[in-house]
């Protein structure tokens, strides 16, 4: 059972692949260019298709994802943490 | 299943000018909005008639009414369209949009409304409709290679589901159709924003790559004067955060996972330009669907791959939009505008190859006649993009 996948390893964020993804759960991801498999506690609800933190992150880190600059965060975010507009910004406009 | 693409044929209309359609409209098209009336009294006279209505046309100027001209000719040269009916409220602009057309060979008989009257345009309009429609009944579809296939791709309300699985489905499909001499096509300019790098990175040579950072920079230089502080949930959508996109940047690096891997970009057009070979180009387009649909329409292409996320249900009036998904929930909640379920591939139980095989297998029976989700719910966006006020 996959809950969420993340595209490279050296991605800060994986994406929640399921529905119903809650504080506590423990929920199994797959890394899809190395095809690997990890395992983490989510620390918030996730909805389906939105990021978690895999690794954890503070106010003017980069966030990559697909191994690519995706914009800065602007609150820490903890791992397993739900990412997304409330610590995350673009760097663009 | 999968297609051997070397000897693969789809089943097409091949038109005056040597193009191939796989579908054979008969529209009745308004050279501007005060002509939409008699256009669809037009449609409602004769079975097998489409009118495309939409609100300009009237008092545009410049490069503005360059583009309005280039998208009605484009779209009533696109070989999915059998003949046309061209009404507008004179007669000038009705015969530059007639003659454009004729270029191709095909049926196209123009009316202007003035001096005449709704009524008069009505009834003669309808009597060539009446004839087109007739002819092109016994129009019949004759094999054709692959290389004539042109297929055109925009993704819309796309989320996380989108970056990771039906925009890399599109990517394998494409990377897929390129060596076969397909004709393809991608655009959405903003919605690079973030990976303009690995675009360029592709371009086929430095003059393309130029072209390419021309027209994003442009693109760039526009949002940067009309912005206020954000850009007031467009961009991202509010579709896209609720699916869970945070960032431009995260939207663009899914957004280009549709051009695959390995497929080079040959060439850069403006919006609504016609391609003058095969191979990958990019158009530059709005994002919003139906007017990055209704351009690469207008340019000829005659198939359209659009993967979304939460659910764009859009269509075009001459082009057949195949949908894609693989969000489980929207694949669930609107299971009747998606044509293709990629959603297995989030779950491992579907590999990226496979999906792109699912995908081209609609595509040839999409070209060879059936209908798509958006043909059968009656989706007939066709929506002109504008540049600036009219004069």
């Amino acid at each position: 059972m996959i809950d969420f996948v993340v595209h490279d390893e050296g991605d800060s964020v994986g994406v929640v692949v399921v529905e119903g993804v809650k504080a506590g759960d423990t929920i199994s991801g797959w890394i899809m260019d190395q095809d690997k498999e990890i395992e983490f506690v989510a620390a918030s609800a996730i909805p389906i298709g939105h990021k978690l933190a895999i690794k954890p992150l503070k106010a003017g880190d980069t966030v990559i994802k697909y191994g690519v600059d995706i914009g800065k965060v602007v609150v820490d975010i903890g791992t397993g943490e739900h990412a997304h507009v409330q610590n995350i910004k673009t760097k663009r406009w | 299943m999968s297609h051997d693409l070397t000897t693969a044929t789809f089943s097409g209309y091949r038109r005056e000018n040597g193009r191939v359609g796989v579908r054979n409209h008969v529209i009745v098209l308004p050279v501007d909005d005060l002509s939409n009336a008699a256009c669809e009294a037009v449609a409602h006279n004769i079975t097998g008639a489409m009118a495309l209505p939409h609100p300009y046309g009237r008092l545009q100027f410049g490069a503005d009414l360059d583009l309005h001209f280039r998208t009605l000719i484009g779209t009533g040269a696109n070989p999915n369209v059998a003949a046309v009916v061209v009404i507008g409220i004179e007669n000038g602009w009705t015969q530059r949009v007639v003659e454009g057309i004729a270029a191709t060979g095909k049926p196209v008989t123009g009316f202007g409304i003035e001096q005449h009257g709704d009524h008069e345009t009505i009834m003669k309009a309808s009597q060539v409709a009446k004839e087109y429609v007739q002819w092109a009944s016994e129009l019949r579809r004759e094999d054709a290679p692959l290389s004539e296939l042109w297929v055109s791709t925009k993704c819309g309300e796309s989320d996380t589901t989108s970056g990771c699985g039906s925009n890399p489905t599109v990517g394998n499909a494409f990377d897929k159709l390129y060596p076969h001499g397909a004709t393809l096509l991608f655009g959405e300019t903003s919605e690079i924003t973030g990976g303009e790098h690995l675009v360029a990175a592709r371009c086929r040579d430095d003059a393309v790559r130029e072209r390419f950072m021309f027209m994003f920079n442009r693109y760039q230089d526009m949002i940067n004067r009309f912005k206020t502080s954000d850009l007031s949930e467009s961009q991202p959508t509010k579709g896209n955060i609720e699916g869970g996109l945070t960032t431009i940047e995260e939207k663009a690096l899914g957004n280009i996972q549709k051009i695959g891997k390995e497929c080079v970009v040959d060439g850069v057009l403006d919006k609504a330009e016609q391609p003058t070979g095969p191979g990958l180009w990019f158009m530059d387009s709005s994002s919003a669907a139906a007017e990055m649909v209704t351009l690469a329409a207008a340019a000829g292409y005659v198939v359209h791959f659009f993967p979304t996320g939460q659910g764009n249900i859009i269509g075009n009036p001459i082009l057949p939009v195949i949908k894609l998904c693989a969000n489980p929930r929207t694949v669930r909640t609107m299971s009747e505008h998606i044509d293709v379920d990629v959603s297995a591939l989030l779950r491992k139980e579907m590999t990226p190859d496979g999906a792109g095989d699912a995908l081209l297998d609609i595509m040839f029976r999409t070209a060879n006649g059936r209908l798509t989700a958006a043909e059968a719910l009656g989706h007939r966006e066709f929506v002109l993009t504008r540049l600036y006020e009219s004069a």
